[in-house]
């Protein structure tokens, strides 16, 4: 009824190639945004903003980086939090030795060392593809862990292996270290993912986009359209990689404050794997989906027992936990292969024709 | 729709591709031995053959998709060692495919954008602005994309994933993507298997026109042997690898060793009268 | 100079002047080689029959070795004790793996029938998670000991003086490759003998064509993920011998990746002799090379040797050049 696009005609191509080209849609976009950068920060209590907010979005940001690579290059990638402890290291290093520089500034950077590790670990993907480039990612993974546990320059020789994020201010704010509130850090991360997802939104929208997805769907004619197949792959690994560093930075400075090399272990990897594939594959909104799925719900499982009343041993809520979120994986991927982000377009088709079935 | 880029200077009738006594092994198995022959500019030339007689082979051997063990292959003058896909594709060589080949997880839109990948060039940088030049190249390569949907007539299915449509189309959406490319070699594998006899004359129609209108050259293989004599202007027939017959419609319709491949009457032998597809 | 030096020349000389000491590091590349490439068989069947990468092989095999040793503490509390208690505990954990295999067929793979290979891969994830949520939930998270004595499986080592020196082999080990052998001898007459080994070759050729001679796809599919079980407990049972049953070893059974792509991810011999070119290539590494970088390159040394390898044989060790065709 109200969302409907009839008489909304395009009258140039630009229109037509816009993003949102839905008003409707870039209404609900607009609200969306209102709600994140005002009513969040002025309503929410800390626990939202801190435990809930925070890492959903910088999760979300290493799901767009992975999808950038799985869903829409087609290359399956185990190694995402080595890319992101690359991002998290080389942002801690950066800082500790020019620590004058903004500190935003050395985040986004880390991006291009974690973009530079990552075309290094992509250059397999000339000659394998498929499961057998997953395991070759997975050597990346292993590799990267271990540098950040042996390598004692990384940490700057800390005796107990982990990096403490220093404080630092931007225009006299605290944003990261602990005297720093969680509205200023909500609003720091909020404001990065907001802009890197509009950026990758037009990055796969344009011939780049496309040609990943050529290759993701069809590599031989792909080539045959002209498409050289190892710069491609290559320029997917490394943006990918430049969004899992940027978030593998933002993880430590903003939400976690300080990181050990096993917070980068391979179940970071799975848990983005799953955000991309349960969010779908090929889809930016999708890995807000995922992101939100997985992350907040544990948080709800485990808030669950209270808010009923039950006492549950803490053991216990965590293995259910475990299991819950086993189950729901193999509910959702036999429910919707495709992903929350076809649900949802399913779900606005149906809204198009409401109140009539079709 | 623009006529395709002329920048060889070749005249019609000129030799554009001339392919010299190529042969192309895998493991043992011949596929191709000894071929020779060539492509003018501006004609319509066939590929026909029983089924294994190495045209789709010989289609790859053309677009460096297969790497010759012996033989010769001069494309504009240029006589070319290894070439790899790309570079064909650089140097205005376009396909379609036996099996449809499309982008499955693209709207058909965004299959004819990418045939435009070489011709577009911002780099990273606009590319993520998508504002600007970025946005301006985009727009004119639409309105290019824009043309080449209207002559295939397949506006109503723009913004359709290519996966949903039926196969005809689908055809037609892979002509499109080809077009795109401003080839000055078309190369067409089968473009008619498994359509029905409308759609197999708005196909007909639709290659004639590209060749009249813009002078496109194009390579056909093709197993409706109606169309093969209508549309072409020379003819080429393989079987097994070796090239049997070279000439006009007329000539290779007269040829003994043709007959014989396609019909199998005087040798009597089996093997290729069992798999022919003569109409 | 002394960098090339001891990188290139250095680890070879101390082979050769202690032939003992290589030869024990050869000896335990070989058993860890065994159990990587028990793991990678477990794979290997799934992989040929119903074409799911299964991640789930690393956790089967702990929750098998969890259930058994499990099963029989919960036996020992009722005061039932000893072989005979080990051994119901051994059927009762095969039973458990076969109704396993039943519920994955049922919840998992048959729902996701024909769907792209990603999202089965994906759904496995889910299954090692519910394993190990469950798992942990009935029988404890803590690592438990093996019930090796009850099993009647031998401890204590050889010491043999050779080569100037002693080795140790470990009897342990010695049951384990001779078990694992017996085991991979049977699974290939199976195979290669019995109907329902030739069904489940035809059903790795093709699941279309399979279908279409009257082969049932879901006995097919149980049948081998019992099998796989079935492998997995094996396994479980020497690993648990050799350390101890706990979570730990999902990670080390991540190695059997580097072993999956050097054999290829459809061939039986494939996966033991990559099982034990990974274990023995990385016990020598890291043994020899090793301390060159600080040590602990145990835990990516097989997958950037199994990479090298791929770069240069794309196809693995048993598979045959692939050819594409448009």
């Amino acid at each position: 009824m109200f969302y409907r696009e009839a008489g909304q005609f395009k009258q140039s191509y630009a229109a037509d190639q816009a993003i949102f080209p839905i008003r409707q849609d870039r209404i609900g976009l607009a609200v969306i945004l209102l709600i994140a950068f005002v009513g969040i920060p002025l309503f929410g209590n800390e626990f939202l903003l801190a435990s809930v907010m925070v890492p959903f979005l910088i999760l979300a940001l290493g799901a767009i980086g992975l999808n950038l690579l799985t869903g829409y290059a087609g290359l399956l990638s185990l190694g995402t939090a080595g890319f992101m402890g690359v991002g998290a290291y080389a942002a801690y290093k950066l800082s500790t030795i020019f620590p004058e520089v903004n500190i935003l500034v050395w985040i986004l950077c880390s991006g291009f060392f974690a973009a530079a590790v990552g075309a290094v670990f992509g250059l397999p993907s000339s000659r394998i593809k498929g499961f057998y480039l997953a395991v070759a990612t997975l050597a990346a993974q292993f590799f990267l862990q271990w540098c950040f546990v042996r390598w004692s320059w990384l940490y700057n020789d800390n005796a107990s292996g982990a990096i403490e994020v220093p404080a630092r201010t931007l225009f006299g704010i605290a944003i990261t270290g602990p005297s720093a509130t969680p509205v200023t850090r909500y609003l720091v991360v909020l404001t990065i993912v907001v802009v890197m997802t509009l950026i990758a939104s037009n990055i796969v929208h344009g011939r780049i986009g496309r040609s990943w997805m050529a290759v993701r769907d069809m590599d031989i004619a792909a080539q045959l359209m002209g498409i050289r197949l190892l710069p491609v792959k290559l320029l997917a690994f490394a943006v990918s990689s430049f969004y899992c560093g940027v978030a593998g930075a933002l993880m430590v400075f903003l939400w976690l404050g300080a990181a050990e090399p096993a917070a980068f272990d391979i179940n970071l990897s799975f848990v983005l794997l799953f955000m991309v594939i349960i969010g779908g594959l090929g889809s930016l909104i999708g890995s807000f989906f995922g992101a939100a799925l997985i992350h907040i719900l544990p948080i709800a499982i485990r808030m669950l027992p209270d808010a009923l009343g039950l006492s549950i041993g803490a053991a216990t809520v965590e293995h259910l936990t475990f299991m819950i979120v086993g189950a729901l994986i193999i509910f959702f991927l036999v429910v919707e292969p495709h992903g929350l982000a076809r649900l949802w377009q399913i779900g606005k088709q149906k809204l198009r024709v409401w109140p009539f079935p079709y | 729709m623009r006529a395709p880029g002329d920048k060889s200077g070749l005249k019609a009738g000129d030799t554009l591709l001339a392919v010299e006594n190529v042969s192309l092994t895998f493991g043992g198995v011949k596929a191709i031995s000894e071929v020779s022959f060539d492509i003018r500019k501006g004609e319509i030339r066939a590929i026909i053959g029983p089924n294994g007689a190495g045209k789709t082979s010989m289609l790859n051997v053309v677009n460096g998709f297969y790497h010759p063990q012996h033989g010769r292959i001069t494309y504009k003058g240029q006589t070319r060692a290894r070439m790899k896909p790309y570079q064909a594709a650089s140097q205005g060589i376009a396909r379609t495919f036996q099996n449809v080949a499309l982008f499955r997880g693209m709207s058909t839109l965004d299959n004819i954008m990418v045939g435009r990948t070489l011709k577009m060039h911002r780099g990273l940088f606009w590319q993520m602005l998508r504002f600007g030049p970025a946005m301006a190249e985009e727009i004119e390569h639409r309105r290019v994309v824009e043309d080449i949907i209207d002559f295939l007539q397949i506006e109503a299915i723009r913004k359709v994933p290519v996966g949903k449509l039926p196969y005809g189309l689908q055809k037609r959406v892979e002509l499109g993507r080809a077009l795109a490319m401003e080839p000055e070699l078309l190369l067409l594998d089968e473009p008619m298997a498994g359509m029905n006899l409308e759609e197999k004359e708005d196909m007909c129609r639709y290659i004639l026109d590209l060749n009249n209108q813009f002078g496109t050259t194009i390579a056909l293989i093709e197993h409706d042997m109606g169309v093969v004599m209508d549309l072409s202007d020379r003819v080429v027939v393989l079987e097994y690898g070796h090239k049997i017959a070279d000439g006009t419609p007329d000539v290779v319709k007269a040829d003994a060793k043709v007959i014989d491949a396609y019909l199998g009457i005087e040798r009597g032998v089996s093997g290729p009268s069992q798999e022919s597809e003569a109409t | 100079m002394t960098l090339l030096y001891s990188i290139f020349v250095d680890p070879f000389v101390q082979m050769v002047q202690m032939p003992d000491l290589l030869a024990q590091t050869l000896w335990e590349g070989l058993v860890s080689g065994v159990l990587y490439a028990l793991i990678a068989l477990g794979f290997v069947l799934i992989f040929k029959a119903s074409g799911v990468f299964n991640f789930a092989q690393g956790i089967m095999v702990v929750f098998s070795g969890l259930t058994l040793v499990g099963l029989y503490e919960k036996f020992a509390a009722a005061g039932f004790s000893g072989p005979l208690a080990a051994f119901t505990a051994l059927a009762l954990a095969v039973l458990v793996m076969l109704i396993l295999a039943m519920v994955i067929e049922r919840t998992v793979l048959r729902p996701l029938v024909n769907q792209p290979d990603i999202i089965l891969f994906m759904a496995t994830f889910g299954v090692t998670y519910l394993l190990i949520g469950f798992g942990e939930m009935v029988f404890g998270g803590d690592p438990k000991q093996m019930i090796t004595d009850q099993l009647f499986l031998p401890r204590g080592a050889y010491d043999v003086a050779m080569l100037g020196g002693h080795v140790s082999f470990q009897k342990i080990d010695i049951a384990a490759t001779v078990i694992a052998s017996l085991m991979i001898a049977g699974l290939a007459i199976f195979f290669q003998k019995t109907r329902i080994g030739r069904a489940l070759r035809a059903v790795a050729d093709s699941h279309k064509a399979a279908l279409s001679v009257g082969i049932s796809l879901n006995q097919i599919w149980v049948i081998v993920w019992f099998a796989a079980g079935v492998v997995a407990l094996v396994t479980g049972i020497m690993w648990g011998a050799r350390s101890d049953v706990s979570f730990a070893l999902q990670i080390v059974a991540l190695k059997a990746f580097p072993v999956l792509i050097l054999g290829g991810f459809t061939s039986v011999p494939g996966a033991i002799v990559g099982g034990l070119i990974i274990g023995i290539g990385e016990k020598l590494g890291e043994f020899y090379w090793g301390p060159l970088v600080g040590g602990g390159i145990e835990s990516w040394l097989a997958y950037v040797i199994a990479l090298l390898f791929l770069l240069y044989r794309p196809q693995g060790l048993f598979g045959d050049k692939i050819i594409e065709r448009i």
